[in-house]
């Protein structure tokens, strides 16, 4: 079926069957990359995008369910609280192999963005769905708690 | 400081380098234009424009390379780290070995570092030279009044950027001793402000990875793989997903294993596997259950072994142990464990114009991978070539003897006609249910205390699924039937213990293994850290004295191994746990490496345990780049904790019984309150830090659960009596 998505502020045409995963067709589709495949069953967050804001894990959102929303990737980011996130990434130094990070990234932005200044057991709740198996923790809830300082100064 | 790699062996391939230079096209006329790259060795390439890229030998994974390699260049040579890129290299066993592996290209064992430090560090040494050598003829001037720093070459009242000079030192010999800085210089070595050089890719999304790859008309290959493992196929029928859009077709693999199914792109292959059905043919089968397995193994250990791993008397020992005031026996297993890497298995396969294969791959061992698919291809070596990319992560999954996945892509590409790229892909489910695990192993050990707390004999035995045996590595571990990645770790390890014994015993393999974080590590230091801990409690001893008591004998691993123990206990406050708290320690040679670990946790066995801290103290000699070893402590710890907390791979008559993440569940950010990891000073070479943060952390875990309730002897702790809040 021929569906329209706003992707990143541009309208695409794609040509998917209903019930594909909305993962798929951004990487297949349209090659952005940024956004991974891990396990395929909302277990480990690396496919996490941005529907109307809002963090979900697109290898678990169907293609028929998007149409009319808008939706975000790593490669479409762009407000104040995901350039503080990103900053703070880099200044920290968070990345190991760097696999699951745009997803930790998408659902660090969706934090803040809904909390500005979470405590540790938030952080720790929040993003419990984003498995990291090079074990990055202790750095992403570091790089979380600085970009919240940063946005608030 | 001692060094382990061989001046003179670089020093010639620089030579050869720069002369193949000085002949060929790079160094000619097109070079003065400006418009062709300058390599002036193996690991230094140099644009007529000044860019400076140090060229990695070792591939990445998040342990650091890409950053490491590139900072001893920059470090020698004279420019800054925001000035200098990197690229990973060709596959080309005969310039970019592992210089511990012999003519091998390949990661692992924690080695990058330690075999590339004199390296790298004399390739930016020699390449600053030719630069500086080229300035001074240029201006007429002694070299010694002329110095590059920052990119800049000044000295005789000038001072310029290298670019200018590049040319001039692309038609130079490489110098036959490049004078090193003397650490007392370093300005990147040790510099813990130096930033990931790959930070800012993987932040972004624009980092390239195998699973990444999309190349025009390329189709994407999933393979259904037997249930149990030496199964074959015996036949398949694809009627019903001759529906599925964008399904292509599907094939048995030239070698029976699966059938490999080709899909216009990932999901539709998924879907088209999903409704094939195969029939098998068993008979050749793994039929066993992981309870057969360990019982096997658990038997094992009570027997007398079948090989003896230190060279002494059996019967001297039971007796030293038997005649003692008091015995400390304990019973350990540890389940088969799956690596998992975040970027599921993939790599791409395509031919080349001229008649040649190229592999698009997040490569761990590019020699093996490159030898097998040039037998494959039947093609000369040089015609087959690796794009080496960032890997998701491997933890020793993508470095098996067999080139497992490389070999399965390229099947899968033969049988075409090699019109289209093929990318296979494997699944979460297809990595977790796919064979090569850590072994299951068994320990049992008696160790005799006398009356006065101290050890009279230690008897210990391994049952084990050997790494090695049976694979081309297996002259390189095995050694008089005994695989040393069995048992590193007991025998050799740095306390003085009498009396002591070590067996080991080979239990066929249910699956295949392979080494994994750390190898025979992840067990042996559970085993003796977990021992010395219960041997210094029944002793009525502080378990940090009891250690250090075996440490006094003044070899450099005993004083490193005390020192680094002391220093984790001193930064971790032991003996002062807050109320509620306990406290457990553990400290462990591997790669090099000496790592020690103190973990505290609140909460108890019953009603659920809670990791509220780990201290690291580590000694890995020059700390090259001190925030990536922090890193890879912190990781080393993570990896170590999650498995032995909650994860094993079981099989029922043969068949995987976990499947995804679900049921193999990772580590998660709540899982550990806090990681504070210190690094001690040191003058020594370079060794590991990619493995030796894991073996440490599961027995501080497992003596800071017994200081107040069970002795964990079997992993992991969630199935044996261990609940985690
Ligand atoms: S791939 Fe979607 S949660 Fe893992
Ligand atoms: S950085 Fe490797 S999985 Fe998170």
């Amino acid at each position: 079926m021929a569906i329209s998505l706003n992707l990143n502020g541009q309208t695409h045409e794609v040509d998917a069957e209903p019930g594909t995963p909305l993962l798929w067709v951004i990487r297949d589709e349209l090659k952005l990359t940024g956004t991974k495949f891990g396990c395929g069953v909302a277990s480990c967050g690396a496919c996490t995008v941005h529907l109307d804001g809002e963090p979900v894990r697109s290898c678990q959102t169907f293609i028929e369910d998007v149409e009319g929303s808008k939706i975000t990737t790593i490669e479409g980011v762009n407000s104040d609280v995901s350039a503080a996130v990103q900053a703070a990434w880099v200044e920290l130094d968070v990345v190991q192999c760097g696999y699951c990070q745009s997803g930790q990234i998408m659902s660090a932005v969706g934090l803040l963005s809904e909390n500005p200044k979470p405590s540790v057991e938030e952080i720790d709740e929040y993003m419990n769905g984003n498995a990291c198996r090079c074990a990055t923790y202790q750095r992403i809830r570091a790089a979380i708690q600085r970009a919240s300082e940063t946005l608030e100064a | 400081m001692t060094m382990n790699t061989s001046r003179r062996g670089f020093l010639k391939g620089a030579a050869a380098a720069a002369t193949v230079l000085y002949v060929g096209a790079g160094a000619d006329g097109a070079l003065a234009a400006g418009s062709e790259p300058t390599q002036l060795n193996p690991f230094v390439r140099i644009d007529a424009d000044g860019t400076v890229t140090a060229i990695i030998k070792h591939f990445e994974t998040g342990q650091g390379p890409a950053t490491g390699l590139t900072s001893l260049i920059a470090e020698e040579l004279g420019v800054s780290m925001d000035d200098i890129q990197f690229e990973f290299a060709p596959s080309d066993a005969s310039k970019y070995n592992n210089l511990f592996f012999g003519q091998f290209q390949g990661t692992g064992g924690s080695t990058a570092m330690a075999n590339s430090f004199q390296q790298y560090r004399q390739a930016g040494a020699a390449a600053r030279e030719m630069l500086i050598n080229a300035a001074a003829q240029a201006w007429g001037v002694d070299p010694q009044a002329l110095a590059l720093e920052d990119g800049m070459i000044s000295g005789a009242s000038k001072s310029v950027p290298l670019a200018d000079f590049v040319a001039a030192a692309a038609q130079m010999d490489a110098p036959a001793e490049p004078r090193l800085k003397d650490p007392s210089e370093f300005r990147v070595i040790g510099n813990a402000s130096v930033r990931r050089k790959d930070s800012p890719p993987k932040t972004n999304g624009t980092a390239k990875y195998a699973m990444d790859i999309h190349l025009p008309n390329q189709m994407v290959a999933v393979i259904i793989r037997s249930p149990r493992l030496g199964g074959v196929v015996a036949g398949f029928d694809d009627t019903d997903a001759e529906g599925i859009k964008g399904y292509i077709r599907a094939a048995v693999l030239p070698n029976q294993a699966g059938v490999v199914v080709y899909g216009e792109h990932t999901w539709a292959a998924f879907q088209a596997r999903e409704a094939l059905s195969v029939d098998w043919d068993f008979s050749a089968a793994e039929a066993r259950s992981s309870d057969q397995i360990r019982e096997q193994l658990l038997a094992a250990v009570k027997a007398d072994p079948e090989y003896i791993v230190n060279k002494a008397d059996q019967s001297a020992t039971a007796a030293l142990v038997d005649s003692s005031d008091k015995i400390v026996e304990k019973t350990f297993y540890f389940p088969l464990l799956a690596h998992a890497p975040m970027e599921p298995l993939t790599c791409t396969i395509e031919a080349t114009e001229d008649g040649g294969i190229l592999l698009h791959d997040g490569c761990q061992f590019p020699t093996g991978p490159h030898m097998a698919l040039a037998q494959i291809f039947e093609l000369p070596m040089e015609k087959v070539r690796i794009n080496t990319m960032f890997a998701g992560g491997s933890f020793g999954r993508r470095a098996t003897p067999t080139a497992d996945y490389q070999v399965e892509a390229a099947l899968a590409f033969v049988i075409t006609d090699r019109s289209r790229p093929v990318k296979l892909v494997w699944s979460r489910e297809d990595d977790i249910t796919g064979g090569y695990y850590r072994p299951a192993v068994a320990h049992r050990v008696r160790v005799g205390l006398d009356d006065a707390g101290n050890i009279t004999g230690w008897d210990h035995r391994v049952a084990a699924q050997s790494i090695m045996k049976g694979t081309a590595f297996e002259g390189f571990s095995v050694h008089d039937g005994v695989d040393h990645s069995s048992v590193e770790g007991v025998a050799d390890g740095p306390y003085q213990i009498p009396g002591q014994f070590v067996g080991l015993t080979d239990v066929a393999k249910a699956t295949t293994v392979l080494w994994w974080r750390s190898v025979g590590h992840t067990h042996t230091a559970y085993v003796m850290e977990s021992m010395m801990d219960a041997a210094a409690k029944a002793a009525g001893r502080d378990p940090v004295e009891f250690r250090l008591a075996l440490l006094q004998g003044g070899d450099p691993d005993q004083v490193r191994t005390a020192a680094i123990l002391k220093l984790a206990a001193e930064k971790g406050n032991w003996g002062n746990a807050p109320d509620g708290r306990n406290q457990g320690i553990a400290v462990h040679k591997s790669f090099g490496s000496y790592v020690a670990e103190l973990v505290e946790i609140s909460g108890n066995a019953e009603d659920g345990i809670k990791i509220e801290k780990v201290t690291c103290a580590v000694d890995c000699g020059i700390a090259v780049n001190p925030d990536v070893i922090t890193a890879q402590m912190e990781g080393g710890i993570g990896f170590g904790l999650g498995h032995a907390m909650r994860d094993e791979i079981t099989l029922t008559e043969g068949v995987v019984d976990q499947s995804n993440l679900p049921d193999y569940e990772p580590l998660r950010i709540g899982d550990i309150g806090a990681i504070d990891v210190h690094i001690i000073a040191s003058a020594e070479a370079p060794t590991g830090v990619g493995e030796p943060g894991t073996p440490p952390s599961a027995p501080a875990l497992a003596n800071a659960i017994a200081a107040s309730g069970p002795r964990v002897t079997h992993l992991p702790m969630a199935e044996n009596g261990v609940e985690f809040v």
